[in-house]
Protein backbone atom coordinates (compact mmCIF):
# COMPACT_ATOMS: atom_id res chain seq x y z
CA UNK A 1 0.00 0.00 0.00
CA UNK A 2 1.64 3.08 -0.99
CA UNK A 3 1.42 6.72 0.96
CA UNK A 4 -1.30 8.26 -0.49
CA UNK A 5 -3.74 5.11 -0.62
CA UNK A 6 -3.23 5.21 3.19
CA UNK A 7 -4.15 8.36 3.46
CA UNK A 8 -7.08 7.76 1.49
CA UNK A 9 -8.70 5.63 3.36
CA UNK A 10 -11.03 6.61 6.58
CA UNK A 11 -9.57 7.20 9.80
CA UNK A 12 -5.85 7.88 7.76
CA UNK A 13 -3.80 10.30 10.05
CA UNK A 14 -2.81 13.64 8.36
CA UNK A 15 -0.61 15.00 11.04
CA UNK A 16 1.57 13.29 13.36
CA UNK A 17 3.80 14.97 15.82
CA UNK A 18 6.15 12.54 18.30
CA UNK A 19 8.09 14.57 20.98
CA UNK A 20 8.10 17.72 19.58
CA UNK A 21 10.36 20.27 21.35
CA UNK A 22 11.22 23.97 20.81
CA UNK A 23 13.16 26.57 22.61
CA UNK A 24 14.07 30.07 21.86
CA UNK A 25 17.38 30.99 23.49
CA UNK A 26 16.95 29.64 26.96
CA UNK A 27 12.87 29.71 27.11
CA UNK A 28 11.56 26.07 26.60
CA UNK A 29 8.44 26.51 24.50
CA UNK A 30 7.40 23.15 24.00
CA UNK A 31 8.96 20.81 26.15
CA UNK A 32 7.85 17.02 24.22
CA UNK A 33 4.47 17.70 22.69
CA UNK A 34 2.58 14.63 20.75
CA UNK A 35 -0.50 13.72 18.80
CA UNK A 36 -2.25 13.06 15.76
CA UNK A 37 -5.06 14.56 13.84
CA UNK A 38 -6.89 12.00 11.73
CA UNK A 39 -8.66 12.41 8.55
CA UNK A 40 -12.08 14.67 8.31
CA UNK A 41 -11.34 15.00 12.28
CA UNK A 42 -10.93 18.53 14.63
CA UNK A 43 -8.13 18.71 17.14
CA UNK A 44 -8.92 21.99 19.39
CA UNK A 45 -5.84 22.76 21.48
CA UNK A 46 -6.68 24.87 24.59
CA UNK A 47 -3.87 26.56 26.80
CA UNK A 48 -2.93 29.24 28.33
CA UNK A 49 -1.36 32.58 26.75
CA UNK A 50 2.58 31.41 26.23
CA UNK A 51 1.88 27.77 26.26
CA UNK A 52 2.54 26.92 22.55
CA UNK A 53 0.09 26.56 21.07
CA UNK A 54 0.50 28.61 18.25
CA UNK A 55 3.58 27.44 17.75
CA UNK A 56 3.17 24.11 17.51
CA UNK A 57 0.79 25.38 14.62
CA UNK A 58 4.02 26.91 13.09
CA UNK A 59 6.14 23.70 13.27
CA UNK A 60 3.37 21.76 11.43
CA UNK A 61 3.59 24.76 8.81
CA UNK A 62 6.46 24.76 8.32
CA UNK A 63 7.48 28.24 9.68
CA UNK A 64 9.09 27.37 12.02
CA UNK A 65 11.81 24.16 12.86
CA UNK A 66 11.28 21.97 15.70
CA UNK A 67 14.95 21.61 17.77
CA UNK A 68 13.67 17.95 17.81
CA UNK A 69 10.99 15.53 17.11
CA UNK A 70 9.06 14.46 14.42
CA UNK A 71 6.47 15.95 12.65
CA UNK A 72 4.62 14.04 9.62
CA UNK A 73 1.56 16.02 7.48
CA UNK A 74 0.37 13.71 4.88
CA UNK A 75 2.83 11.42 4.57
CA UNK A 76 5.79 13.87 4.62
CA UNK A 77 8.45 14.67 7.61
CA UNK A 78 7.98 18.45 7.55
CA UNK A 79 10.62 18.51 9.93
CA UNK A 80 13.12 17.20 7.63
CA UNK A 81 12.16 19.05 4.50
CA UNK A 82 13.82 22.54 2.67
CA UNK A 83 11.37 25.68 2.34
CA UNK A 84 11.19 24.96 -1.38
CA UNK A 85 9.93 21.17 -0.38
CA UNK A 86 7.96 22.46 2.35
CA UNK A 87 5.80 24.54 -0.32
CA UNK A 88 4.18 21.08 -1.83
CA UNK A 89 3.06 20.18 1.60
CA UNK A 90 1.49 23.81 1.69
CA UNK A 91 -0.42 23.62 -1.17
CA UNK A 92 -2.85 20.67 0.96
CA UNK A 93 -2.64 23.02 4.17
CA UNK A 94 -4.01 26.39 4.78
CA UNK A 95 -3.88 28.69 8.30
CA UNK A 96 -5.64 30.98 9.30
CA UNK A 97 -3.28 33.73 11.29
CA UNK A 98 -4.52 35.10 14.90
CA UNK A 99 -6.24 38.99 13.60
CA UNK A 100 -6.32 37.43 9.99
CA UNK A 101 -2.77 38.60 8.66
CA UNK A 102 -4.51 39.87 5.37
CA UNK A 103 -2.37 41.57 2.94
CA UNK A 104 -3.40 45.01 3.83
CA UNK A 105 -2.10 47.12 0.17
CA UNK A 106 -4.58 43.93 -1.87
CA UNK A 107 -8.44 43.84 -1.93
CA UNK A 108 -10.63 41.17 -0.82
CA UNK A 109 -10.88 39.44 -4.06
CA UNK A 110 -6.91 39.91 -4.69
CA UNK A 111 -6.22 38.52 -0.47
CA UNK A 112 -8.58 35.63 -1.31
CA UNK A 113 -7.72 34.61 -4.55
CA UNK A 114 -3.77 35.39 -3.64
CA UNK A 115 -2.22 31.92 -4.03
CA UNK A 116 -4.82 30.84 -6.76
CA UNK A 117 -3.38 33.97 -8.68
CA UNK A 118 -0.15 34.27 -7.90
CA UNK A 119 1.32 30.50 -7.51
CA UNK A 120 -1.50 28.83 -10.05
CA UNK A 121 -1.93 28.48 -13.93
CA UNK A 122 -5.42 28.94 -13.49
CA UNK A 123 -7.32 31.01 -15.63
CA UNK A 124 -8.34 34.79 -14.05
CA UNK A 125 -11.94 34.38 -15.40
CA UNK A 126 -11.87 30.65 -13.19
CA UNK A 127 -9.99 32.20 -10.08
CA UNK A 128 -12.42 34.71 -10.31
CA UNK A 129 -15.36 32.22 -10.03
CA UNK A 130 -13.50 30.67 -7.28
CA UNK A 131 -13.76 33.78 -5.36
CA UNK A 132 -16.57 34.72 -5.13
CA UNK A 133 -18.17 31.31 -4.38
CA UNK A 134 -15.81 30.81 -1.66
CA UNK A 135 -17.01 34.30 -0.04
CA UNK A 136 -20.13 33.26 -0.61
CA UNK A 137 -19.80 30.52 1.39
CA UNK A 138 -18.53 32.59 4.07
CA UNK A 139 -21.46 34.85 3.14
CA UNK A 140 -18.80 37.84 2.45
CA UNK A 141 -19.61 38.46 -1.30
CA UNK A 142 -20.73 41.92 -1.16
CA UNK A 143 -17.44 42.82 0.29
CA UNK A 144 -15.03 41.31 -2.82
CA UNK A 145 -13.96 44.71 -3.85
CA UNK A 146 -13.21 46.77 -0.07
CA UNK A 147 -9.78 46.62 1.33
CA UNK A 148 -9.72 44.58 4.64
CA UNK A 149 -8.86 47.94 6.59
CA UNK A 150 -12.90 48.79 5.78
CA UNK A 151 -13.61 45.63 7.51
CA UNK A 152 -14.65 44.68 10.88
CA UNK A 153 -12.74 42.29 12.96
CA UNK A 154 -15.15 39.49 12.51
CA UNK A 155 -15.35 39.93 9.24
CA UNK A 156 -11.15 40.07 8.25
CA UNK A 157 -11.48 36.45 10.24
CA UNK A 158 -13.56 35.17 7.78
CA UNK A 159 -12.14 37.21 4.81
CA UNK A 160 -8.84 35.19 6.18
CA UNK A 161 -10.72 31.55 5.90
CA UNK A 162 -11.83 32.32 2.81
CA UNK A 163 -8.29 32.92 1.54
CA UNK A 164 -7.32 29.95 3.46
CA UNK A 165 -10.28 27.69 2.25
CA UNK A 166 -9.85 29.12 -1.63
CA UNK A 167 -7.30 26.90 -2.72
CA UNK A 168 -9.56 23.43 -1.59
CA UNK A 169 -6.78 21.97 1.57
CA UNK A 170 -7.78 19.55 2.98
CA UNK A 171 -6.17 20.49 6.01
CA UNK A 172 -7.15 23.68 8.33
CA UNK A 173 -4.84 25.41 10.91
CA UNK A 174 -7.00 27.77 12.92
CA UNK A 175 -4.39 30.34 14.82
CA UNK A 176 -7.36 32.13 17.96
CA UNK A 177 -9.23 32.88 14.80
CA UNK A 178 -12.07 34.07 17.29
CA UNK A 179 -10.19 35.93 20.13
CA UNK A 180 -10.95 39.49 20.73
CA UNK A 181 -14.29 38.82 19.00
CA UNK A 182 -17.65 39.39 20.26
CA UNK A 183 -19.60 36.20 20.73
CA UNK A 184 -22.01 36.63 18.52
CA UNK A 185 -19.49 37.71 15.87
CA UNK A 186 -17.18 34.36 17.32
CA UNK A 187 -20.19 32.22 16.35
CA UNK A 188 -20.40 33.03 13.06
CA UNK A 189 -16.65 32.43 12.63
CA UNK A 190 -17.21 28.94 14.38
CA UNK A 191 -20.16 28.04 11.79
CA UNK A 192 -17.44 28.69 9.27
CA UNK A 193 -15.09 26.19 10.98
CA UNK A 194 -17.78 23.87 11.58
CA UNK A 195 -18.94 24.25 8.00
CA UNK A 196 -15.88 23.66 6.41
CA UNK A 197 -15.62 20.48 8.58
CA UNK A 198 -18.66 18.53 8.28
CA UNK A 199 -19.86 19.92 4.36
CA UNK A 200 -15.58 20.58 3.13
CA UNK A 201 -14.67 17.23 4.42
CA UNK A 202 -11.45 19.71 5.84
CA UNK A 203 -9.14 17.94 8.96
CA UNK A 204 -8.63 20.77 11.17
CA UNK A 205 -6.40 21.73 14.30
CA UNK A 206 -8.36 24.77 16.16
CA UNK A 207 -6.14 27.17 18.79
CA UNK A 208 -7.72 28.80 20.62
CA UNK A 209 -8.35 29.83 25.08
CA UNK A 210 -11.73 31.02 24.50
CA UNK A 211 -13.69 27.66 25.97
CA UNK A 212 -17.51 28.85 25.07
CA UNK A 213 -15.67 28.43 21.05
CA UNK A 214 -14.10 25.30 21.63
CA UNK A 215 -17.08 23.55 23.18
CA UNK A 216 -19.15 25.23 20.62
CA UNK A 217 -17.15 23.68 17.28
CA UNK A 218 -17.07 19.93 18.72
CA UNK A 219 -20.93 19.74 20.05
CA UNK A 220 -22.34 21.22 16.87
CA UNK A 221 -22.31 19.58 13.60
CA UNK A 222 -23.68 20.98 9.86
CA UNK A 223 -25.80 19.72 7.41
CA UNK A 224 -27.02 20.46 4.25
CA UNK A 225 -31.20 20.59 4.17
CA UNK A 226 -32.98 19.55 1.17
CA UNK A 227 -33.28 22.95 -0.16
CA UNK A 228 -29.80 23.55 0.17
CA UNK A 229 -29.45 25.31 3.34
CA UNK A 230 -26.39 25.31 5.66
CA UNK A 231 -28.11 24.33 9.18
CA UNK A 232 -25.87 24.09 12.57
CA UNK A 233 -27.01 21.30 14.42
CA UNK A 234 -26.11 19.76 17.64
CA UNK A 235 -23.69 16.95 17.08
CA UNK A 236 -24.15 13.35 17.20
CA UNK A 237 -22.60 11.50 19.78
CA UNK A 238 -20.54 10.21 16.88
CA UNK A 239 -19.51 13.64 15.36
CA UNK A 240 -18.77 15.09 18.80
CA UNK A 241 -16.05 12.19 19.16
CA UNK A 242 -14.82 13.06 16.16
CA UNK A 243 -13.41 16.62 17.72
CA UNK A 244 -11.24 16.05 20.58
CA UNK A 245 -9.31 18.51 23.03
CA UNK A 246 -6.05 18.94 23.83
CA UNK A 247 -4.56 20.80 26.84
CA UNK A 248 -0.71 22.45 26.69
CA UNK A 249 0.59 23.23 30.10
CA UNK A 250 4.10 24.41 30.33
CA UNK A 251 5.07 22.96 26.45
CA UNK A 252 3.24 19.49 27.69
CA UNK A 253 0.28 17.88 26.82
CA UNK A 254 -1.49 17.32 29.60
CA UNK A 255 -4.72 16.04 28.56
CA UNK A 256 -6.36 14.78 25.40
CA UNK A 257 -9.78 13.41 25.28
CA UNK A 258 -12.97 14.15 23.60
CA UNK A 259 -15.80 16.87 25.21
CA UNK A 260 -17.08 14.77 27.54
CA UNK A 261 -13.28 13.58 29.15
CA UNK A 262 -12.74 16.78 29.59
CA UNK A 263 -15.73 18.46 31.26
CA UNK A 264 -15.46 15.29 33.57
CA UNK A 265 -11.81 15.51 34.07
CA UNK A 266 -10.82 15.77 38.16
CA UNK A 267 -7.60 17.54 37.61
CA UNK A 268 -7.14 20.74 39.29
CA UNK A 269 -5.47 22.44 36.86
CA UNK A 270 -8.02 21.51 34.24
CA UNK A 271 -11.03 22.83 36.48
CA UNK A 272 -9.27 26.10 37.00
CA UNK A 273 -9.22 26.66 32.99
CA UNK A 274 -12.76 25.73 32.75
CA UNK A 275 -14.31 27.47 35.55
CA UNK B 1 29.94 41.69 32.98
CA UNK B 2 31.44 43.73 31.17
CA UNK B 3 32.91 40.37 28.88
CA UNK B 4 29.27 39.18 28.89
CA UNK B 5 28.04 42.38 27.52
CA UNK B 6 30.39 42.40 24.92
CA UNK B 7 30.07 39.23 23.96
CA UNK B 8 26.51 39.62 23.26
CA UNK B 9 26.93 42.49 21.34
CA UNK B 10 29.82 40.51 19.09
CA UNK B 11 27.20 37.73 18.64
CA UNK B 12 24.23 40.14 17.86
CA UNK B 13 26.19 41.55 15.26
CA UNK B 14 27.93 38.68 13.64
CA UNK B 15 24.51 37.25 13.47
CA UNK B 16 23.13 40.47 11.68
CA UNK B 17 26.03 39.91 9.33
CA UNK B 18 25.23 36.28 8.90
CA UNK B 19 21.85 36.49 7.91
CA UNK B 20 22.43 39.35 6.03
CA UNK B 21 24.86 37.64 3.81
CA UNK B 22 22.07 34.88 3.79
CA UNK B 23 19.62 36.91 2.31
CA UNK B 24 21.81 38.53 -0.55
CA UNK B 25 22.61 34.76 -1.36
CA UNK B 26 18.75 33.72 -1.55
CA UNK B 27 18.29 36.87 -3.49
CA UNK B 28 21.26 36.17 -5.88
CA UNK B 29 19.38 32.75 -6.36
CA UNK B 30 16.06 34.17 -6.64
CA UNK B 31 17.06 36.72 -9.43
CA UNK B 32 18.18 34.00 -11.55
CA UNK B 33 15.36 31.35 -10.69
CA UNK B 34 11.65 31.35 -11.69
CA UNK B 35 9.12 32.03 -10.48
CA UNK B 36 9.22 35.80 -10.40
CA UNK B 37 6.58 37.86 -9.69
CA UNK B 38 6.40 40.30 -13.14
CA UNK B 39 4.03 43.01 -11.84
CA UNK B 40 5.54 43.63 -8.46
CA UNK B 41 8.77 44.38 -10.35
CA UNK B 42 7.27 46.63 -12.59
CA UNK B 43 5.40 48.76 -9.26
CA UNK B 44 8.54 48.69 -7.35
CA UNK B 45 10.70 49.94 -10.58
CA UNK B 46 7.75 52.88 -10.56
CA UNK B 47 7.85 53.13 -6.47
CA UNK B 48 11.39 53.80 -6.22
CA UNK B 49 12.17 55.10 -9.77
CA UNK B 50 9.38 57.38 -10.83
CA UNK B 51 8.09 58.29 -6.66
CA UNK B 52 11.91 59.20 -5.99
CA UNK B 53 12.35 61.72 -9.09
CA UNK B 54 10.87 64.83 -7.27
CA UNK B 55 13.34 64.47 -3.96
CA UNK B 56 16.21 64.07 -6.46
CA UNK B 57 15.44 66.75 -8.92
CA UNK B 58 15.18 69.41 -6.24
CA UNK B 59 18.13 68.02 -4.40
CA UNK B 60 20.28 68.16 -7.50
CA UNK B 61 19.23 71.22 -8.80
CA UNK B 62 19.80 73.25 -5.19
CA UNK B 63 23.32 71.16 -4.84
CA UNK B 64 24.64 72.32 -8.10
CA UNK B 65 23.16 76.12 -7.29
CA UNK B 66 25.10 76.24 -4.04
CA UNK B 67 28.46 74.64 -5.32
CA UNK B 68 28.55 77.39 -8.10
CA UNK B 69 27.73 79.75 -5.76
CA UNK B 70 30.56 78.38 -3.11
CA UNK B 71 32.83 78.01 -5.58
CA UNK B 72 32.72 81.28 -7.28
CA UNK B 73 33.92 82.57 -4.09
CA UNK B 74 37.03 80.66 -3.81
CA UNK B 75 37.67 80.68 -7.92
CA UNK B 76 37.82 84.32 -7.27
CA UNK B 77 40.55 84.04 -5.00
CA UNK B 78 42.67 82.89 -7.96
CA UNK B 79 41.22 84.61 -11.18
CA UNK B 80 39.52 81.44 -12.33
CA UNK B 81 35.88 81.92 -12.21
CA UNK B 82 35.34 81.13 -15.76
CA UNK B 83 36.24 77.48 -14.70
CA UNK B 84 33.55 77.20 -12.62
CA UNK B 85 31.51 74.66 -15.36
CA UNK B 86 34.52 72.18 -14.88
CA UNK B 87 34.05 72.28 -11.00
CA UNK B 88 30.47 71.71 -11.03
CA UNK B 89 30.75 69.17 -13.11
CA UNK B 90 33.59 67.25 -11.94
CA UNK B 91 32.08 67.04 -8.55
CA UNK B 92 28.47 66.45 -9.16
CA UNK B 93 29.26 63.46 -12.21
CA UNK B 94 32.11 61.43 -9.77
CA UNK B 95 31.06 62.32 -5.96
CA UNK B 96 28.08 64.58 -5.19
CA UNK B 97 25.40 62.97 -7.95
CA UNK B 98 25.53 59.32 -6.61
CA UNK B 99 26.24 59.97 -2.98
CA UNK B 100 23.50 63.07 -2.32
CA UNK B 101 21.28 60.54 -4.75
CA UNK B 102 21.54 57.50 -3.00
CA UNK B 103 21.45 59.64 0.43
CA UNK B 104 18.02 60.46 -0.56
CA UNK B 105 17.01 57.63 -1.81
CA UNK B 106 17.57 56.12 1.93
CA UNK B 107 15.60 58.42 3.45
CA UNK B 108 12.83 58.14 1.26
CA UNK B 109 12.71 53.95 -0.22
CA UNK B 110 15.13 52.27 2.78
CA UNK B 111 12.97 54.02 5.18
CA UNK B 112 9.35 52.84 3.25
CA UNK B 113 10.97 49.75 2.57
CA UNK B 114 11.81 48.64 6.26
CA UNK B 115 8.39 49.82 7.57
CA UNK B 116 6.55 48.40 4.87
CA UNK B 117 8.39 44.90 5.49
CA UNK B 118 8.52 45.22 9.36
CA UNK B 119 4.68 45.76 9.41
CA UNK B 120 4.33 42.68 7.38
CA UNK B 121 6.36 40.90 9.86
CA UNK B 122 4.71 41.99 13.17
CA UNK B 123 1.04 41.56 11.75
CA UNK B 124 2.08 37.72 10.21
CA UNK B 125 1.89 38.47 6.65
CA UNK B 126 5.39 37.32 6.03
CA UNK B 127 4.35 34.22 7.47
CA UNK B 128 1.25 33.87 5.86
CA UNK B 129 2.69 34.67 2.60
CA UNK B 130 5.16 31.49 3.18
CA UNK B 131 2.02 29.87 4.31
CA UNK B 132 0.49 30.31 0.89
CA UNK B 133 3.40 28.96 -1.20
CA UNK B 134 5.19 32.67 -1.45
CA UNK B 135 8.93 32.81 -0.88
CA UNK B 136 9.00 36.19 0.55
CA UNK B 137 12.76 36.64 -1.35
CA UNK B 138 11.73 36.31 -4.51
CA UNK B 139 8.19 38.44 -3.70
CA UNK B 140 9.03 41.06 -1.59
CA UNK B 141 13.17 41.42 -1.87
CA UNK B 142 13.86 40.76 -5.83
CA UNK B 143 11.80 43.19 -7.00
CA UNK B 144 13.03 46.46 -4.45
CA UNK B 145 16.41 45.65 -5.17
CA UNK B 146 16.00 45.31 -8.90
CA UNK B 147 14.22 48.47 -8.96
CA UNK B 148 17.07 49.91 -6.50
CA UNK B 149 19.63 48.93 -8.44
CA UNK B 150 18.31 50.07 -12.06
CA UNK B 151 16.72 53.01 -11.23
CA UNK B 152 19.68 54.29 -8.93
CA UNK B 153 22.09 55.25 -11.85
CA UNK B 154 19.15 56.32 -13.70
CA UNK B 155 18.36 58.81 -10.99
CA UNK B 156 21.86 60.11 -10.74
CA UNK B 157 22.46 60.88 -14.22
CA UNK B 158 19.21 62.91 -13.84
CA UNK B 159 20.13 63.66 -10.38
CA UNK B 160 23.70 65.28 -12.24
CA UNK B 161 22.23 66.77 -15.05
CA UNK B 162 20.09 69.07 -13.23
CA UNK B 163 22.71 69.71 -11.04
CA UNK B 164 25.04 71.31 -13.85
CA UNK B 165 21.73 73.02 -15.03
CA UNK B 166 21.38 74.64 -11.34
CA UNK B 167 25.24 75.37 -11.62
CA UNK B 168 24.33 77.38 -15.03
CA UNK B 169 21.64 79.09 -13.60
CA UNK B 170 24.23 80.79 -10.84
CA UNK B 171 26.93 81.05 -12.71
CA UNK B 172 25.45 82.70 -15.64
CA UNK B 173 22.91 85.13 -13.19
CA UNK B 174 25.06 85.38 -9.97
CA UNK B 175 28.26 85.40 -11.38
CA UNK B 176 27.86 86.69 -14.76
CA UNK B 177 29.84 83.60 -16.58
CA UNK B 178 28.87 83.24 -20.24
CA UNK B 179 26.79 80.42 -21.18
CA UNK B 180 28.82 79.65 -23.57
CA UNK B 181 32.23 79.70 -21.42
CA UNK B 182 30.49 77.64 -18.72
CA UNK B 183 28.96 74.45 -21.01
CA UNK B 184 32.73 74.20 -22.69
CA UNK B 185 34.46 74.36 -19.28
CA UNK B 186 31.61 71.68 -18.37
CA UNK B 187 32.20 69.28 -21.51
CA UNK B 188 36.41 70.08 -20.66
CA UNK B 189 36.32 68.49 -17.24
CA UNK B 190 34.75 65.08 -18.53
CA UNK B 191 37.19 62.19 -19.12
CA UNK B 192 35.77 58.84 -19.52
CA UNK B 193 37.22 57.79 -16.38
CA UNK B 194 34.97 60.18 -14.44
CA UNK B 195 31.80 58.97 -16.46
CA UNK B 196 32.54 55.21 -15.29
CA UNK B 197 32.95 56.49 -11.57
CA UNK B 198 29.81 58.18 -11.55
CA UNK B 199 28.13 55.60 -13.36
CA UNK B 200 29.43 52.74 -11.61
CA UNK B 201 28.99 53.69 -8.15
CA UNK B 202 25.06 54.18 -7.93
CA UNK B 203 24.99 50.65 -9.15
CA UNK B 204 26.50 49.70 -5.72
CA UNK B 205 24.95 52.24 -3.92
CA UNK B 206 21.52 51.24 -4.90
CA UNK B 207 21.98 47.79 -4.09
CA UNK B 208 23.36 48.37 -0.40
CA UNK B 209 20.25 51.02 0.54
CA UNK B 210 18.07 48.35 -0.65
CA UNK B 211 18.97 45.10 0.64
CA UNK B 212 20.23 46.57 4.13
CA UNK B 213 16.35 47.82 4.16
CA UNK B 214 15.20 44.51 3.38
CA UNK B 215 17.21 42.87 5.62
CA UNK B 216 16.76 45.04 8.76
CA UNK B 217 12.83 45.42 7.78
CA UNK B 218 12.22 41.30 7.53
CA UNK B 219 14.30 41.11 11.15
CA UNK B 220 11.72 43.11 13.07
CA UNK B 221 10.68 42.57 15.74
CA UNK B 222 8.43 43.99 18.56
CA UNK B 223 5.33 44.92 17.02
CA UNK B 224 4.46 48.75 16.40
CA UNK B 225 7.69 50.06 18.35
CA UNK B 226 9.73 47.71 16.91
CA UNK B 227 8.89 48.80 13.17
CA UNK B 228 9.84 52.37 14.45
CA UNK B 229 13.23 51.21 15.28
CA UNK B 230 13.75 48.87 12.51
CA UNK B 231 12.51 52.22 10.16
CA UNK B 232 15.21 54.63 11.92
CA UNK B 233 17.70 51.42 11.83
CA UNK B 234 16.90 51.53 7.97
CA UNK B 235 18.31 54.84 7.83
CA UNK B 236 20.93 55.41 9.84
CA UNK B 237 22.41 51.65 8.88
CA UNK B 238 21.85 52.69 4.79
CA UNK B 239 22.97 56.42 5.65
CA UNK B 240 26.60 54.67 6.92
CA UNK B 241 27.07 52.28 4.42
CA UNK B 242 26.03 55.13 1.69
CA UNK B 243 29.42 56.93 2.55
CA UNK B 244 31.71 54.14 3.45
CA UNK B 245 30.66 52.26 0.68
CA UNK B 246 31.24 55.07 -1.37
CA UNK B 247 34.61 55.54 -0.53
CA UNK B 248 35.96 52.24 -0.92
CA UNK B 249 34.67 52.15 -4.28
CA UNK B 250 36.05 55.52 -5.49
CA UNK B 251 39.53 53.62 -3.82
CA UNK B 252 39.04 50.48 -5.73
CA UNK B 253 37.92 53.06 -9.09
CA UNK B 254 40.33 55.02 -8.84
CA UNK B 255 42.91 52.01 -8.18
CA UNK B 256 41.44 50.33 -11.38
CA UNK B 257 40.66 53.09 -13.75
CA UNK B 258 43.74 55.90 -13.37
Amino acid sequence: MTAAEILAEPGAPVIVCDHVRLSFDEKVVLKDVGFTLIKGHTKIILGASGSGKSTILKIITGLLRADSGVVWVNGARVDQLSEREMMAVRADMGMIFQEGALFDSLTVRENVGYKLYEETDMPIAQVDRRVEEVLGFIGLGEFIHRMPSELSGGQRRRVAIARAMAFKPRILLYDEATTGLDPITATTVDDEIIKLRDLEDVSSIVVTHQLRDAFYIATHMAVRAPDGRVEILPASPDKERQAEFIMFRDGLVCFEGDADALRQSTDPYLRTFLS
Amino acid sequence: MPVTYLEGRLKHAALEVQEYVRLLGATCRAVVTRPRYGHDIVEQFDVIGVGSLTVVLLTGFFTGAALASQSGLTLDQFGGRAVVGRLISASMIKELGPVLTALMLTGRIGSGIAAELGSMVVTDQIFALRALGTDPVRKLVVPRVLAGVLMAPVLTIISDFVGIVGGWLVSRYQLQVASGVYWSSVTEALYTQDVWMGLVKPFVLGFAIVTIACHVGLRTQGGTQGVGRATTAAVVAGSVAVIAVDFFVTQLLIKLMY
